[in-house]
Formats: structure tokens, sequence, C-alpha cells
């Protein structure tokens, strides 16, 4: 496939303090033990999308990328290639950085915090299909988490309901007609009627996620990212500006594309156009067609258009974006729970995973839903549930973890209560330390008996 | 029964269901416009004939077979005529189908017969609202058990309006039935109506829905493709909710609009659709045509012309869509082609060409005569060689040979068209003359006091000396008139007034012309172009955010005076579209002011903002005519302004709200016209010079970003000091 992949990593988000550190950048974080842009890079192998650029924000965080890829990728089944910008830029500059490296015809552009099962071939197919200058990925806002524990969090989710994406569909739900987003959404609803008015209906939805995956046509995307150097996001910029304008279109389609080929490709076009058209499963023309060519014929002069497509993920797939410590504990919880299918392992009869190497102490009981990582020990008499422990931990005995994540190399001491926490690598918990919905950043000490709820701990960085 | 309803009146639940409540409806015999004039002057628009027979017959007999069984006939305009012709008709003594008449000499809008109606104590439960002149052959059963079933979940589901699929055309916004183009929010689960926007604010290229609506609903259907029938079935409610707001008078602009704005109450407008049924209104000339055309290709059956539905006469259906009364005198060599209607006792001559019309009864047409898309009512004479082309002729009209009449003509009753007089398109004629106080449509339509409108009734209620009136208008006028419409003609063409006339094409029988449509897609490209220059001015994200970031604490304030500006310039537009008083505009900012607690310089603020922003809003295509609306705009509401400005601070805090919306995305336009605008203000002695020239001094001061205004505004400043300086000296 014509498809040239762009993996927006991102670099040390300021969100996800203090689960970040220098070791770990965001893309590295683990979900079930597996960096988290690893379930992106897989999702691509399966689908046949062979060439992929990482764009990872400061050096320091590419280079633990890139060494992190040359370990485990294997270049034959996927060539990544890792680009350097700078720190702190939207997602429209880092594309505007790496610019002379799209080649492809189509450009895919996926979130590199994406954790997901939806194809996204599917979205090329349909970005193909339509012959859009972009097609975006929309999935079912999440329904948080498990129904038993997550009941107080589903209610803090529908309370933000009015967060998310305000999006405009039309009836067959193609074609993507309005989006607002980002501080937008906070004041009314503005639709353009021109817009309306060509369709006939609109269906204004707020129950749809974006989920960071757009297909864009290249030469579209590159016009626009060097005609409006105002533009910094892709999401809050150049996509609304593409919606806006899509009946009135200030692109140069055909234009471009019948210079580089040459004069003789116009009859081809034609038959393109007309394919896709029949592609569309639709027996009337779309209604760009129809806005092009005028009522009636009588059009003085044709206008050209354009296609916003949106590709809808069904109901039951499931897909999220670790973009915050809350996301990072529910995607951790889901990927060895209800969407246990992503996480790429075999689940054991009790429905956890619990590696040969490790070793657990008598009357220790790990339950369902979660997973012990290699190589780690735990004492006696101790309790996990629906917990993520990494590699190389010690635990003590007595202690209790519960629906919590455990990174790499933490030393836990007896008798230490963990629930909804986060703990990062090197972690030290001495003797009988109690933690209740706290992230503790990497190295950092507990001091015994201490008793935290709810508290971000890190440890200060030398400066 | 009488004792039994007035328990139901008190409302009890259960006995509601047990009773069986006789379903009532409301016709409004009148539309409260004057979109049918000059025939509506002389009779009353729902015993205009459609298709051969009275519009009101049409709502009867839909509404008697969709199970309705008690009527209401509400008449205002010529009340006696529509009274006299229901009670020599067959409507009065049907079985199971009462009509009552309710008359009433001064009601205006729709509002004030509701409120009568209220008043009578005659309605008892649900409700069927139409006016007199809808065609519908729907069937209630759906609307009237989904409207049920939601009062018993929900008492504040009042009402539950019928829409139907009709899709606007792209170029003139306009639906097939000549009404405006309607844009809808409708909750795609329950129906329910969410916003009602009919006559579309051209200037405005977006749709504003309130983001609070999505909280409760993770859906809306936005529509432009739907058609309001304007049938609704109510809630006694209704009425009451009438009575309450002693200021609503149109049922959609006000009623409608009023609920879905008022969360108070909380009261739910509901909507209904439907897909194979037919149900339109006859708005106007263009749905006149539409639907006359809908009944003779049977899309209302039964409602069509062979079927005896009332007192209309047997006709035949032929082939192609002819429809032939029995007694038609037909030249051999006179040429009737499909979907035309010929009514009872009507000759035709040699070599006549008639086709896509109706022609009533007793009608008498020459030889060499062409007809085409015309609607000729009974008894009409049309001599030789006459041609007739979208055209209306009332009762009575003689065309003499050789006239023609062009696209859109209406003649109404008994004029007369002299030889070989060819009447313009769209011209009106009439035996009346033009009333002199001519006001638009619309505005009579929700007027508070349209004397007009009351004045007509009155005249015109009592035929007889309506006749006395013509006759001796007619031997005075006669000579003067003749010259009007031709040798030996008689009757007036009404000048059409100003800046209607723009618009006659479209509410007209006659379809639209190309030129007019090639016209209107260029303006509409302008206009997209420039809609698109709006977006893309919208500011990037990085501006957007800081915006509803910061300020916590007094966000509270800034929320309020934000939607005390908003009030400020909703009311200031109301009263130039309304064409309100100082005084009124002066109370009701007051009031607002009151509730929001605001001091009186923010009135000014808020006042002068909604002046520039309406000025700006007018479409205009260069700065030149923005100066000019400007200067219209403070020209005449010069004295408005002026109450509120009693020193020079108001004056000053006048110049800073400028200078706020120089910088303010909607308003940037009037950024280059800073200099200008505010010398007008001078000059129109709503600034002091003492105003401006403190204002420039205060700004010395500020940073060198803050200054662009007093540059650009350096010359006026530096005449000011030296005029002021000279006077000194």
């Amino acid at each position: 496939m014509d498809f040239q992949v762009v993996v927006l990593a991102g670099g040390f988000s300021k969100t996800l303090d203090p689960l970040v550190s220098q070791e770990v950048p965001k893309a590295l974080l683990p979900v079930a033990n597996r960096p988290v842009i690893s379930y992106v890079l897989e999702l691509l192998e399966q689908n046949d999308l062979k060439n992929a650029i990482i764009v990872v924000e400061g050096k320091t965080a590419a280079d633990l990328i890139s060494s992190w890829i040359s370990s485990t990728i294997d270049d034959d089944r996927l060539h990544v290639e890792v680009a350097v910008v700078r720190e702190d830029v939207g997602t429209a500059d880092a594309l505007r950085s790496i610019d002379h490296r799209l080649t492809a015809k189509d450009i895919l552009v996926v979130s590199g915090d994406l954790v997901t099962d939806i194809t996204p071939g599917a979205v090329a197919a349909t970005h193909r299909r339509h012959d859009a200058v972009v097609t975006a990925m929309l999935c079912s806002i999440p329904v948080s988490g498990s129904s038993d524990t997550g009941s107080a969090g589903a209610k803090d989710k529908s309370k933000k309901a009015g967060r998310y994406n305000i999006i405009g569909l039309d009836p067959t739900k193609q074609f993507l007609l309005h989006i607002a987003a980002g501080a937008e959404i906070e004041k009314d609803i503005r639709v353009q009627k021109s817009i309306l008015r060509a369709v006939g209906q609109v269906e204004i939805r707020a129950d749809l996620m974006d989920a960071h995956v757009y297909a864009f046509k290249r030469s579209v995307l590159q016009d626009v990212l060097n005609q409006k150097e105002t533009f910094r996001s892709l999401k809050r910029d150049v996509l609304p500006y593409l919606v806006r304008s899509q009946l009135r279109s200030e692109l140069v389609l055909n234009g471009a594309q019948s210079d580089e080929n040459g004069n003789g490709t116009d009859a081809m076009q034609n038959s393109k156009v007309m394919l896709s058209q029949l592609l569309t499963n639709a027996s009337m023309p779309s209604f760009h067609e129809i806005c092009a060519l005028g009522p009636d014929g009588l059009a003085p002069d044709l206008k050209k258009t354009h296609k916003c497509c949106v590709y809808i993920a069904n109901k039951n797939k499931y897909c999220a974006r670790l973009n915050s410590i809350q996301a990072f504990s529910d995607i951790n919880r889901d990927v060895i729970g209800d969407a246990n299918h992503l996480s790429g392992y075999t689940f054991s009869a009790h429905n956890n995973i619990i590696h040969p190497s490790a070793e657990l102490g008598s009357r220790t009981t790990v339950g369902p839903q979660c997973m012990v990582g290699e190589g780690s020990q735990m004492g006696d008499k101790c309790s996990v549930k629906k917990s993520v422990i990494g590699s190389h931990c010690r635990i003590g005995s007595n202690v209790k973890i519960v629906n919590s994540v455990v990174f790499n190399h933490v030393t836990i001491g007896d008798g230490c209560s963990i629930q909804g926490s986060i703990v990062c690598s090197n972690v030290q918990l001495q003797e009988r330390a109690t933690l209740k919905d706290c992230q503790v950043g990497a190295g950092f000490v507990v001091t015994a008996g201490s008793d935290y709820k709810g508290e971000s701990m890190a440890k200060k960085e030398k400066q | 029964m009488a004792a039994k309803k007035g328990n139901r009146g008190g409302g009890g639940d259960a006995e509601e269901e047990l009773t069986r409540v006789p379903l009532q409806a409301v016709l409004l015999a009148d539309s409260f416009a004057t979109l049918f004039r000059p025939i509506t002057l002389e009779r009353p628009k729902v015993l205009i004939p459609l298709v051969n027979a009275p519009m009101i017959d049409y709502t009867l007999a839909w509404l008697e077979s969709a199970g309705v069984e008690e009527v209401f006939v509400f008449c205002a305009a010529h009340s006696r005529q529509v009274i006299d012709y229901l009670k020599n008709s067959k409507w009065i003594d049907q079985p199971n189908f009462t009509v009552t008449t309710i008359e009433s000499h001064n009601s205006t809008s729709a509002g004030d017969a509701l409120r009568i109606i209220y008043e009578r104590h005659v309605i008892h439960g649900d409700f069927v609202l139409v006016a007199g002149d809808t065609v519908s052959n729907m069937s209630l059963t759906d609307a009237l058990k989904e409207h049920k079933e939601r009062r018993r979940k929900d008492s504040n589901a009042v009402m539950t309006m019928v829409i139907k699929q009709s899709k606007p055309s792209a170029v003139t916004r306009q639906s097939r039935l000549g009404t405006e183009e309607l844009f809808m929010a409708i909750d795609p689960d329950t129906k329910q109506l969410l916003y009602y926007e009919d006559k579309a604010d051209v200037r405005k290229g977006m749709i504003s829905l309130e983001k609070e609506l999505l909280f409760d609903n993770s859906s809306i259907s936005l529509h432009n493709d739907k058609q309001d029938c304007y049938i609704d079935i109510c809630s006694q409610e209704v009425l009451s909710l009438f009575t309450d707001n002693f200021d609503y008078q149109h049922l959609r602009r006000h009623f409608v609009k009023g609920l879905l704005l008022d969360d108070i109450m909380g009261y739910k407008i509901f909507t209904h659709e439907i897909h194979s049924s037919y149900a339109a209104r006859v708005d106007n000339y263009r749905s006149y045509a539409t639907i006359s055309k809908d009944i003779i290709q049977r899309w209302t059956y039964p409602l069509v012309p062979d079927i005896q539905f009332f007192g209309n006469c047997a006709t035949k259906l032929e082939r192609q869509g002819k429809y032939r009364a029995s007694d038609v005198v037909l030249s051999r060599s006179a040429q009737i082609g499909p979907f035309t209607v010929i009514g009872n006792g009507t000759k035709i001559g040699n070599y006549s060409e008639v086709s896509n019309s109706v022609i009533g009864e007793g009608c008498l047409i020459g030889s060499n005569v062409s007809i085409d898309g015309c609607y000729i009512w009974d008894n009409v004479t049309i001599e030789d060689g006459c041609k007739l082309k979208h055209a209306i002729a009332c009762d009575g009209v003689i065309i003499k040979s050789g006239a023609v009449l062009e696209a859109g003509v209406v003649l109404s009753f008994k004029v007369i068209i002299g030889q070989e007089f060819v009447v313009p398109a769209y011209s009106k004629v009439s035996l009346l003359e033009q009333p002199l106080k001519q006001d638009s449509d619309e505005e009579l339509e929700y007027a508070d006091n349209s004397s007009g409108n009351i004045e007509f009734t009155s005249i015109y209620d009592e035929p007889e000396r309506l006749e006395e009136k013509l006759r001796t208008e007619l031997s005075n006028s006669q000579v003067q008139a003749t010259s009007e419409v031709g040798d030996g003609g008689v009757g007036f063409i009404w000048s059409v007034s100003e800046g209607g006339h723009e618009d006659e094409w479209r509410h007209s029988v006659a379809p639209i012309p190309a030129d007019k449509l090639v016209e209107i897609i260029k303006s509409a490209t302008e206009e997209l172009e420039l809609s698109n220059q709006d977006g893309n001015i919208l500011p990037p994200s990085g501006e957007l955010g800081p915006d509803s970031v910061d300020n916590d604490s007094d966000e509270d304030a800034r929320d309020d005076s934000a939607h005390f500006n908003k009030e400020v310039e909703a009311t200031f537009i109301r009263a130039v579209e309304e064409n309100h008083k100082e005084e009124h505009v002066i109370l009701e900012v007051n009031s607002l002011r009151l509730s929001y607690n605001l001091t009186s310089s923010d009135c000014t603020g808020a006042l002068f903002y909604a002046m520039m922003k309406y000025a700006s809003d007018m479409p205009h295509g260069s700065s030149g005519e923005l100066l000019k609306n400007v200067a219209n705009v403070t020209a005449k509401w010069k004295k408005l302004l002026k109450y509120y400005l009693p020193s020079i601070d108001e004056e000053i805090e006048v110049i800073l709200k400028f200078e706020e919306m120089c910088l303010e995305e909607s308003t940037k336009e009037l950024s280059p016209l800073f200099m200008q605008i505010l010398n007008l203000l001078y000059n129109n002695d709503i600034l002091q010079e003492e105003a401006i020239l403190n204002w420039a001094s205060e700004k010395e001061e500020a940073d060198e970003a803050d200054k662009h205004f007093l540059k650009q505004a350096e010359e006026l400043i530096q005449w000011l000091k030296n005029a002021s300086e000279e006077e000194e000296e």
C-alpha cells in the first residue's frame, strides 16, 4: 500500500508526571509490561504498513526510543525511522519538520500513545475509496472501567461528556461536516449553514472520540502546512480548516497531480472519480459532487470541493489513548482484563499471566486479570488483584496489591498495601507502607509505616 | 355531557383514560398575512378556490376523515363570508362532526385567536391546531398516540409538530412551496425539537446551538431538509401559555421560539415526521401553484378532483391527468394538454391550447387562446387571441382580445383587461386601489397593533357596503383606471412596495426565471467566499486557549456582563426590526441593567456595541458602504445613545468600547475606519471633543502596542486640539 505512516510519539509529557522520567519517555511507558508504542507498531505490522517514521520530541527521548526499537523491532517486517523534533512543538509543526521525508501518495498519522484493535488499514481503505483529502478515525467514547470497580470513574466521565469532540456527520456517516475541538468545545456549537444546506441533514455527535488516526493526502497536507504557517496542531487547526472549507476548496487537487503525471492522465482521473463514486455505494452522487456541479448545471464556474471522511469504528472495538494518569491505569487494567486480546499473551486457566520464572511464596494468591513479570519474587500470604507487576520485583510477605500497576525492579517490604496506585521502576517501599490512589515516581523511597492517599511522589531531581 | 366535560377539565387522569374524549381541532380561518393581496381584500383566503374547491373544504374534509369530531373555526378577516359559506355548506349537518365558528373582529394574529379561544373554554383536552389553508391526507392516529404517550410520561410535552421531508433548493433557499428555508435541530431519539430558525438570517453563515444541549443528548440532528407542515397537536396548556405570554403573536416566531429559549418552565415541543402522506399549507402564490399541481397529480388522494369529498362538482379523469367536468363545450380543434382541470359549463373555442392549468366553472374562452400554467377561476371571459402564462385570474375577470398576461400576473375579482394590452410580469391588478399605508407583509404578520389590518377587516366585512363602495369608486375612477390596464380595461395595477419588488418572483405562481437563478448562484458563490474567509479568521487554537483557562475568579462576573451585552444587542436588533420607539428601548435596557445589577455606563458600552455590530452585520461590499451603514445607524439612534451619555466618563467608555471592538474578530472590519467613525460620532454630537481629548491623553501613557488606534486618530485629535486652542485664544 502506498501509505507512509507517521507515528507521533511525543516526548516527556508533563501531564504524565511522575510516571515519565529521564529514562522512560511517554512512548515507552509500560502497558502490560510492554512499551505503549509497541502496540501501535504491532498494529501497523499486522496491516502490512511497512514504512513508519516515529517523530519524537527531544533528543534524549529519541535516543531512548531508537535503542528500544533497534533491540526489538525486526527491520524486515517493519522499517522504522526515528525523527527528532524540538520539544513542545505542535503536531502540525512536527509534520512540517519532516516534510522532506514524506513521499508517498497518502500519509497516515497515528498517535503513538494509542492502544487499540481497530485496524488502521480500514481507515486507509476508506480514505482511498472516497478519494478524500483527509479521513479521521472515530470511535465510541470508552465506557470507563469494568463494571464493578469503575463505578466512581464512570460517574466522572459522564460529567465530562461535554468535553469530548463535537462532530458533525452526514446521514450516511461517511463524511465529516463539522468538528469542534479544543477550547471551541466550551463555546456554543456553531455549524456552517452552507454545509448544512448542501447536505440537508447534519448529525451532531458528542459521543465520539477522535482516535488521532488521520489519513491525509500528502500533497494537500503539505500545501496546507506550508501555506498556513500559524497552524500548530493537526487536530485543532488543520482538520477543522479542511472540514470548514470542503465545499469551497482552496486546495489544488487535481492540478498538482497532473503536473506530476503529465497531461495524459485526465481520462484516468475521470474514471477514477467514477470508480470512487461507484464504490461509495451510493446510487446518487454525493453532495460534494452535486455542489461542485451546481444545480441544474447552471453554475457559472465549477466549484471546487474536497472530501473529509470518517471511519467510525465498531462499538465493541477497544480504543484508548494513554494521555493521562487515569488513562494509564485504565489501559493497563483493560489490557489484562476486558481487552486482553490486545496484550498478545496467552492467559492461564485462572485468567492471569504469571511468568514461569516468577516465584510465589506459600499461600500467596494472584487473582484473575493479573500479570506478574519475569523474575519477580513474592513472599508468603500476598494477595494480588487486578494488577500488573513488572519484572524483577521483590515483594515481601503479607503484601496486598489491588488495582495497581507496579513497574520493574520495585522493592516492596512486608505488610505493604497498594491500592489503585502506580509504582514506577526502582521504587522502594519499606515495611507496612500504605498507598491508596498514589503515583510514585521512579527511584522514590517510601519510608516504613507511612500512609499516603491520593498523592503524587517523585524523587527530587538534581539540577 | 357538559358535566362530564367539566370533570375532565378538572383533570382526573384515570377518568380521562376511560371516558372517550372527542377529538377537537382549532382551524384558523385567517392566515394573518397579506401575501394573497389583493385577492384577500375581497375574499377571505380560506375561500379561495384550489382546483375548483375552496381551501377550507380540503382542510375540513381531511379533519373529518382523520377522526376529528369537533372543529372550531376561528374567523377574523371577512368573518361574515366564512360563516355564511359554512352555514350553507354540507359541513354544518354532518353526523359526528360539528363545526362551530368563533368570530372576532380585533384579532390580528394567531396569538390573539388562541387567547380568544382560551377565554371561551371550549377546548377540553389535546387538540389539533391547523390553518384553514392546509391540504393533507395524513392520518392523525400515530401522531396523536405519540403525543399522548409523551404526555403521560412528561406533562411538559405540550406540542407535537408535524414535519415532512422537503429539501429547499440550494440556490434560492426556498422550498418548493415558496417558503423560506428552515433550520431545525431535533433529538434523533426522542424527536424533541431543540432549535428552530425559520426566517433565516441571511447575514449569519452559522447556526449556533447552545452547548448545554449536548449535555443531555449525545447526538443532535440538524436539519435543513424538513418542511414544517403547520399541523400541530397541542395540549390545553398551549392556550394558557398564549394567555400568559400576551405578547406571543406568531405561532412559530414567538411561541415555538419562546418555548425553546425558556428553560425555566421546561416546556418541550416534539416533532412527528410523516413520510408517505401529504401535508402542505397554501402560504403564498407559489405554494398555491405547487399544491394545485400536487392535487392534479393525485398526491393528495383521496382529496382529488374526481372524488366528491364535499360540494365540488363531479369531474372525470381522462388520460394524462386531464380532468373534465360533465358539460364542458370543447371545440374540436381545441387542444387540451396534460394536467389540466376544466370546470363545469366552460366553453373553449377553436384552436385554443390549454395545458397545466385549472379552469373554473362557466368560463368562456375564445379561439386561438393559449393558456399555460394558469389558474382561472369561475365565470372568466377570455376573448380571442389572448396569451396567458403562469397567471391567476379571479372570478368575473374579462380579458379582451389580444391581451397578454406575462408570468406571475394576478388579476383580482372582476378586473377587465383592455384589448391588446400586455400586463407586465408579476403585476397585481385589482378594482380596489392599493391601500396607501403599505406595511410590508412580514411586519403586518406580527405587528403589535397593525392599524391597517383592522381597518380592512371592519370595512370589508360587510359585502353590501363593499359593493356599494366599489360601485361608486368605479364610476369615479373608471376614467383614470382605464389607462392603467389598456383600452376599455378596468382596474388598478398595484405598485409593489419598494424592496418587495425584488422578491416578487420568489412567491409568484410562475417558475423562477433562469436569469434570476444565475444571478443568485453568483451572489451565493460570493457569499460562500466571504463566509470561508470568516472561517479562516477564526483564531488558531493557541489564541483560543488562554481565553477559556484563565481568570476563574471573575468568570461569573464576566459571564454576567457577556449575557447582558447579548441581551442588549438582541433588544436593539428587535427595536430596529420592529421599529420600536426610543423610549421603549430605554425602558427595556434599564430593566435589563437592574436585573443584571450593572452600572449605566455598562449600558452605554453595550448599546454602542450593539449599534456598531448591527451596522457591521448589514450587508456591505466595501468599507465605504460600511461607513455609510454606521452613519445611518448612528443618525437614526442618536437620541437613544445620547440618553446614556450623561457625562464625559460615559463618552470615554464609548471610545474604549469602540477600541475593543476594533480588535475583536467579528467586528474587525471597523478598525480601518476608526478615525472616520470617531469623527462621525463627534459630528453627530455623540462625543464631545473633551471626551476624545481625555481619551487621547489617557492613552498617551499606555503601552506602545495599545496606541495603535491613537495613532490612527491622530489627525482628528490634532485638529480638535488646535480648534480648542484657538477658542482659548
